[in-house]
C-alpha cells in the first residue's frame, strides 16, 4: 500500500496526496521518499502536466520522520554508520532539492514547474521540511494546527534542508527561535513569522492551492537564494552586522545549554558554514552535521528517551494489556490544599468532572480559586479563552460534602501527610462512593502498601504522585501497592493519559523511585557544603553536569524545613542504619537560623525583596569554611552524577523499577536529570559499566559506603554488557 | 650561536585611536614608513642593508590589507631589495616581529633585520577583520571564547583583584607615564612629520592626571555584554565553575587605551654593526612565546615569563626591570601578584592605560621603553612580556653589553 497517491486533473494540475494507510498521522518513511521522488520526477516528465500540490488526506499534513529510517540508514553501510547516513540524508536532500528546481533551466532559472504545499493541519519536521523545499506553503487556517521544526527537542536538528532553508528564507536571528528552540507555532502566527506564505479558509486550501500554481510565473518559483545577488537577511558571519550575531549566537547557545547539547552546536555550526557557500554546498555541510549529531550518543540516548520511550509510555506500554479503557469520567480531589488544587485544574481542563473536597468551604473554594487565577493568566497571555474558563470552572465542584463524591470512578486524596488522616480519609470516602471506585494517594513520602491497610479494596489502592507545580511538571509517578491490582494501573495509567502528561508504574519503596534519586542528590550537595567544598563549586558542577538547577537551589526550592521532616522520618525509620547525619548537621542549622529556602527569602542563597536569587549565602563561610585545597572538578561532579544514578541502579535492582525506560524517562521529566544524556541508565552506558565501576569504587574509597558499587552494575562491567542491551524492552513495545 | 644585538629603537607617539586622535589623517602605512625612514637616517641603512622588514600588524584588512610590511618598505626610502612580512601574533606582534628578528639572526639566517610593528586603529577599527575564533560556533564553543574584557574581569575575580585595586593601579600608570613625559625619559620618539617636514605630532597624546574619584565615576565597560546579551559570564562560569559570578572591575580608564602608532627596532649581529659603524646597545638574551587557556586568555605573561628565564637560564631576582604590557588593569596585577614582584621595578615609566596600546606596534614600543630606562638607570637585565589574544604571551630578555 502507497503513502503517496497521485492524480492529474483535467487542467494539468497533478496532487500528490500524503495519506499513509491505518495511521491517523502521516510520517515519512524509507519507502515513501522513494514514492514522493518518483511521482515529481512524473510531474516534471509529463508534458500534459502543468505542476502539482503536495497535501495530505488526513486532517493534518505530518507528524515528522520515521526515526526508523535513521537506524534503516545507519545499517546501510554495514561498518561505516557514517557513510549511510550521509548518502541517506544526502539522497533526501536531492529529491527536496528536485522540488526546489522543478526541472527549471539552471543558467537562466526559466521552465520550472510550479509545485505547492498545501497543509490542512499539523506540518512537523520533515512535514515542515518538504514543504520548505516547494515554492509556496499555503495553510489552512487551522488554530490548532501547529507548524514548526521541533527536533532540537529530541536532541538532534532539522537536517533534511530546513536548518538551511529556514536561515537563508529569515535570516539566522529571525530562524533562532523555531531551529534552537523548536517552536511551533499556529498557521496564522507561522505566516506572520515568514514561515509560510498564506492562509486560507480550510475548504478554499485546495482550490487555492490549484489557482496558485495555474498563475505562477517563472519568477514565482525560483526561490531567493537560486537568484542573482541573493544576500542572507541580517547578513552573512563575515558581514558586519552578522558578524555581531553569530558571535552572539554562539555564546549565548554555549550559556544557556552549559556546553553539554551537542545538537545545539552542530546546528550553529551548520548554519555558520553554510552561510558563506552557495546553497547546494550549504546543504552538503548540513548534511555533514547532522550526520555527526546522529552518530552522537547523546543524541541518540535522547532520541531513545525523550521521543521514542516518552512516547511509548503516553501510549501505554506498561499498561496491563488486558484491562478495558479506563477513561475516568468524574473524579473525586481529596484536599484543595497546593496539590488537590493542582490536581483538580489539570483534570477539569482534561474534560472531567471534578469534586474538590476539603474540611471547610473556605477551603475548597480557595482551591478552585487557584484555577480561576491560572486560566486568567491564560486569557490574559492568549493562551485560553473565557470560554474554555467558563468549561473548566463549572466542571469543578468544590465542597465540604463528600456525598458529592457519589459516582467518581477515581478518587486521588491530596491530604495532610499523615498516616492516621489518610485512612481515616480512606474508611469516610470509601462508604460514599461505588464499588468500581479506583483509590488513588498524592504521597511522596508515606508507602503506598502501608495506607492501603486502611483500605476495603486494597487491590482498587494506588499511588498516583504528582510533582510540584502540578500544570506544569510533565511526570507522574505512579505506584503499586503489594495489593495493587492491574485495573488500578490501568486507571491510573488511562487517567495520566487524559490530562497528557507521562506516567511511569513503580513498585512501592520509600521514596518510591524519583524522590530515592533526587534526595541523595540534594544531600552529596550539603555534604560537600559541609566538608569545605565551595558552594560555588558544587552548583557550579551541577550546571556543567545539565542539571537545570544545582543541589543547592534544589533545597531551597523545596524547603529546608522538609528536608528537616524528611531527615527526621528517614532516621526514625532507619535507627543505626541512617547514613546522613553529616547532611542533619547542615540541614538543622540552617533550618534554627531561619534559612528555610525561597519561601523564606533565605536559604542557601540570598534574595531580594522580589524573592530573586541574588547570590550564594556568604554566611555558609562562617559555619563550614571553605577548604584551601579544593576538590577537582571532576570529582565533584562524579559524586553528584553518581548519588543519584546508584540510587537508580538499586531501584532496578530491588524491583522498585521493573523497566530502565521508565527510569531514564521518569529522570529527566522528574528532575530534570541532565536531558543530554538520555536518563541515569543512558549515561551510564554511556561511560561504560567499566568506567562505572571504577569511579564507584574511587569515590567508595574516597567518600564512603554509600558509593557501593551495586552488583548488578559490576555483573554489566564484568560481562561488557549494557543495561539498554539486558534491559531494553523497547523491542517488546514495537 | 651568534648574538643578536639591538642597535637602535624608535617609535611614533602614540595617538588616540579615535577619529579626533591627531594620527587620525595619517595613514598606516605613512605611519610605518616614517618609523622604518628613521631607522635607515640614523644608521645609513643604504641599499640592501638588512635581511628583512618583520612588521606586526593585527587587523590586516583595508588599508593594513595585502602585507602592509611589503607597502611600507615600497612606500619608504629603504632599497626595494629589502622584502617585508606582516606578521600577527595580536597584541604582541610587535615583541614577535623583533623575537623572529632576532631568532633568525641567531641562526645564522642573514646579518640584521629591521622588526616593529604600526597599528592605526583610528582608521582599521579592531575586529573588522572578523575571525573565527568568535564566529565560528564549533571553535567558539571549543574554545571557551569570550572577549577580552570579559577575560581581564575573570582574572580579576579569579585572583580576586578589587575594583579599587586595578582603578589604583591605572592611577600610578599615569602618574608614572606623566613624569615619565616630563622627564624626557621617552628617548625613542619620533616625530611624526608631514611629507612636507612639518610636524603633526611629536609627544604622547592620552597620558593624563586622574584620580581614584574620577576612575569612580566610571561604567564597567564588560557588565553588560557579560550578564545580559549576549551573555558572555555564562561561557566564562562553564571554564571557571568554581566562581559564582564573574566581576565586572574594568572600564576605559584601567584598560589599554585605544591608539595609533608605529616602533622599528634594528637587530643585527656584531658584524653587521662593525660594518655600519654601530655600537650595539643591548643583546637580545632570551626569547619566548606560549599558549594557554584561551578564556581567561591574558594570563600568559606569566608562563611566558617563566619560559623565558629558563631560556636564559636566569631566575625572576635577576632582573632589574620589567615592562609587562598593561592591557588591563588586572593582567599587570596578576603577574605581579604571581611573581611577587617589586612594584619599582615594573612599569616604571607608565604603560598603555596611560599612553594607549596600537596592537601591533605596542610589543616593540615597550621594548624601547625597556631599554631607555635600562641605559637611563643603568640597569644590566629587562624583561619585556604581553598577554596575547586567544589565550597566547610572548617574552624577551634583554641584556646591556
Amino acid at each position: 500500500m502507497a503513502d503517496f497517491h497521485y492524480s492529474v486533473d483535467a487542467d494539468g494540475v497533478a496532487t500528490i496526496t500524503w495519506d499513509v494507510p491505518n495511521k491517523s498521522m502521516n510520517v515519512l518513511s524509507y519507502d515513501a521518499l522513494r514514492e514522493l521522488d518518483a511521482h515529481i520526477d512524473t510531474v516534471l516528465a509529463d508534458d500534459a502536466v502543468k505542476g502539482a500540490i503536495i497535501t495530505s488526506a488526513k486532517k493534518d499534513f505530518a507528524g515528522g520522520m520515521d526515526l526508523n529510517v535513521i537506524a534503516q540508514m545507519k545499517n546501510d553501510a554495514g561498518d561505516n554508520p557514517a557513510k549511510g547516513l550521509f548518502d541517506g540524508v544526502m539522497g533526501m536532500h536531492g529529491v527536496l532539492r528536485k522540488i526546489e528546481r522543478a526541472g527549471m533551466d539552471p543558467k537562466t532559472n526559466k521552465g520550472g514547474k510550479p509545485i505547492v504545499a498545501a497543509l490542512p493541519g499539523i506540518a512537523l519536521g520533515i512535514g515542515l521540511e518538504i514543504p520548505l523545499s516547494c515554492h509556496r506553503i499555503i495553510a489552512a487556517d487551522n488554530p490548532k494546527a501547529k507548524i514548526g521544526l521541533p527536533e532540537i527537542m529530541v536532541g538532534i536538528f532539522p537536517g533534511a534542508g530546513g536548518t538551511t532553508r529556514l536561515v537563508r528564507k529569515m535570516g539566522a536571528m529571525a530562524a533562532a527561535p523555531f531551529l534552537l528552540e523548536g517552536k511551533t507555532v499556529s498557521p496564522d502566527k507561522a505566516k506572520a513569522a515568514g514561515l509560510i506564505d498564506e492562509v486560507v479558509a480550510p475548504d478554499e486550501l485546495q482550490a487555492r492551492a490549484k489557482e496558485w500554481v495555474l498563475n505562477a510565473t517563472d519568477a514565482d518559483i525560483v526561490k531567493p537564494w537560486d537568484a542573482k545577488g541573493y544576500k542572507m537577511p541580517g547578513g552573512a558571519p563575515y558581514h558586519p552586522a552578522g558578524f555581531q550575531t553569530f558571535v552572539g549566537a554562539a555564546a549565548m547557545i554555549h550559556g544557556k545549554t552549559n556546553g553539554v547539547y551537542p545538537a545545539a552546536k552542530a546546528l550553529l555550526a551548520a548554519v555558520y558554514e553554510g552561510a558563506m557557500v552557495p546553497f547546494d554546498d550549504a546543504l552538503r555541510v548540513e548534511c555533514r552535521w547532522f550526520v555527526n549529531v546522529l552518530m552522537n550518543p547523546s543524541s541518540s540516548a535522547m532520541i531513545r528517551s525523550l521521543f521514542i520511550n516518552k512516547q511509548a509510555l503516553e501510549k501505554g506500554a506498561v499498561r496491563p494489556k488486558d484491562v478495558a479503557d479506563q477513561s475516568v469520567k468524574k473524579v473525586g480531589v481529596l484536599g484543595a490544599g497546593m496539590m488537590g488544587a493542582g490536581i483538580a485544574l489539570v483534570s477539569a481542563m482534561a474534560g472531567m468532572e471534578v469534586v474538590l473536597i476539603d474540611q471547610t468551604q473556605e477551603a475548597a473554594d480557595r482551591g478552585k480559586a487557584y484555577s480561576e487565577g491560572y486560566l486568567d493568566k491564560g486569557i490574559a497571555r492568549k493562551k485560553a479563552t473565557p470560554e474554555k474558563k467558563e468549561a473548566v470552572l463549572s466542571a469543578i465542584t468544590a465542597t465540604t460534602d463528600l456525598e458529592a463524591l457519589k459516582g467518581a470512578d477515581l478518587i486521588i486524596e491530596a491530604v495532610f501527610e499523615d498516616v492516621g488522616v489518610k485512612a481515616e480519609m480512606t474508611k469516610k470516602v470509601e462508604a460514599v462512593v461505588g464499588p468500581d471506585c479506583i483509590y488513588a494517594t498524592n504521597t511522596s513520602t508515606l508507602p503506598i502498601t502501608e495506607l492501603a491497610k486502611a483500605s476495603e479494596r486494597p487491590d482498587q489502592f494506588i499511588g498516583i504522585h504528582f510533582f510540584s507545580p502540578v500544570e506544569r511538571m510533565m511526570l507522574v509517578e505512579i505506584i503499586k501497592g503489594k495489593e495493587t491490582g492491574p485495573r488500578a494501573v490501568a486507571k491510573a495509567l488511562d487517567y495520566v493519559r487524559q490530562i497528557r502528561k507521562t506516567p511511569i508504574v513503580v513498585n512501592d519503596a520509600r521514596f518510591f523511585y524519583c524522590n530515592r534519586c533526587i534526595i541523595p542528590y540534594i544531600n552529596e550537595g550539603m555534604r560537600m557544603v559541609g566538608e569545605g567544598v565551595s558552594p560555588a563549586l558544587v552548583e557550579g558542577a551541577a550546571k556543567l553536569l545539565g542539571f537545570p538547577v544545582g543541589p543547592l537551589q534544589l533545597v531551597d526550592e523545596t524547603s529546608i524545613d522538609l528536608g528537616v521532616k524528611i531527615a527526621k522520618a528517614t532516621k526514625a525509620a532507619m535507627g543505626d542504619d541512617y547514613p546522613d547525619g553529616a547532611v542533619d548537621d547542615i540541614i538543622f542549622w540552617m533550618a534554627d537560623e531561619g534559612r528555610l529556602g525561597r519561601k523564606s527569602n533565605a536559604g542557601f542563597y540570598n534574595y531580594d525583596e522580589k524573592g530573586k536569587r541574588t547570590g550564594l549565602w556568604e554566611g555558609l563561610e562562617g559555619k563550614f569554611p571553605q577548604a584551601d585545597d579544593q576538590p577537582d572538578l571532576t570529582e565533584v561532579k562524579h559524586r553528584l552524577m553518581m548519588s543519584q544514578v546508584l540510587e537508580a541502579v538499586r531501584a532496578l535492582e530491588e524491583g522498585v523499577l521493573e523497566d530502565i525506560r521508565e527510569g531514564d524517562v521518569g529522570a529527566i521529566l522528574a528532575w530534570g536529570f541532565a536531558p543530554w544524556s538520555g536518563g541515569p541508565f543512558s549515561w551510564l552506558d554511556m561511560i561504560g559499566a567499566d568506567k562505572a565501576v571504577e569511579i564507584c569504587d574511587g569515590l567508595t574509597a574516597a567518600h564512603g559506603a554509600r558509593f557501593t558499587t551495586p552488583a548488578l552494575l559490576r555483573d554489566l562491567a564484568d560481562k561488557g554488557d549494557t543495561f539498554y542491551g539486558r534491559f531494553d524492552t523497547a523491542q517488546d513495545a514495537a | 650561536m651568534t648574538d643578536a644585538y639591538i642597535y637602535d629603537a624608535v617609535r611614533t607617539p602614540r595617538g588616540k585611536g579615535k577619529k579626533d586622535g591627531t594620527l587620525h589623517e595619517v595613514t598606516a602605512v605613512r605611519l610605518s614608513a616614517i618609523a622604518l625612514n628613521a631607522l635607515k637616517e640614523r644608521n645609513n641603512l643604504d641599499g640592501h642593508a638588512v635581511e628583512d622588514v618583520i612588521w606586526g600588524n593585527v587587523t590586516q584588512v583595508g588599508e593594513q590589507g595585502a602585507c602592509l610590511a611589503r607597502s611600507s618598505v615600497l612606500y619608504s626610502d629603504l632599497d626595494e631589495r629589502i622584502p617585508g612580512v606582516s606578521i600577527n601574533r595580536f597584541c604582541a606582534s610587535g615583541l614577535e616581529a623583533v623575537n623572529m628578528a632576532a631568532n633568525q639572526v641567531k641562526g645564522g639566517a642573514g646579518d640584521a633585520y629591521i622588526a616593529g610593528g604600526v597599528e592605526s586603529m583610528s582608521r582599521v577599527p579592531m575586529g573588522m577583520d572578523g575571525g573565527a575564533i568568535a564566529a565560528d560556533p564549533h571553535l567558539a564553543m571549543k574554545a571557551y571564547f569570550v572577549p577580552q574584557g570579559i577575560s581581564a574581569d575573570i582574572i580579576a575575580t579569579e585572583y580576586g583583584f578589587s575594583r579599587d585595586d586595578c582603578d589604583a593601579y591605572a592611577v600610578e600608570s599615569q602618574k608614572r607615564a606623566a613624569a615619565a613625559r616630563a622627564d624626557g625619559r621617552f628617548k625613542a620618539i619620533i616625530p611624526v612629520l608631514d611629507q612636507n617636514g612639518l610636524e603633526i605630532m611629536s609627544e604622547d597624546q592620552m597620558i593624563r592626571e586622574t584620580t581614584m574619584q574620577t576612575l569612580g565615576g566610571l561604567n564597567p565597560s564588560f557588565k553588560a555584554m557579560g550578564e545580559a546579551m549576549p551573555g558572555f559570564d555564562a561561557v566564562a562560569l562553564l571554564k571557571y565553575p568554581h566562581l559564582e559570578r564573574i566581576n565586572h572591575v574594568h572600564h576605559a580608564g584601567n584598560s589599554s587605551g585605544i591608539a595609533d602608532g608605529s616602533a622599528a627596532i634594528l637587530i643585527g649581529n656584531k658584524e653587521f654593526g662593525e660594518r655600519h659603524g654601530l655600537k650595539p646597545r643591548a643583546r637580545v638574551k632570551a626569547t619566548s612565546k606560549v599558549g594557554t587557556d584561551p578564556t581567561i586568555m591574558l594570563t600568559g605573561p606569566v608562563p611566558a615569563t617563566e619560559r623565558v628565564l629558563q631560556a636564559a637560564g636566569m631566575d625572576f631576582g635577576d632582573i632589574d626591570l620589567f615592562e609587562v604590557n598593561e592591557a588591563f588593569a588586572s593582567v599587570v596585577l596578576r603577574f605581579i601578584q604571581a611573581f611577587d614582584a617589586d612594584t619599582n621595578k615594573v612599569n616604571v615609566n607608565g604603560g598603555a592605560i596611560a599612553m594607549g596600546h596600537p596592537l601591533g606596534g605596542t610589543g616593540a614600543m615597550i621594548l624601547s621603553a625597556l631599554l631607555d630606562e635600562m641605559e637611563r638607570a643603568d640597569k644590566e637585565t629587562g624583561l619585556a612580556t604581553l598577554c596575547i589574544g586567544s589565550g597566547m604571551g610572548a617574552a624577551t630578555i634583554l641584556e646591556r653589553v
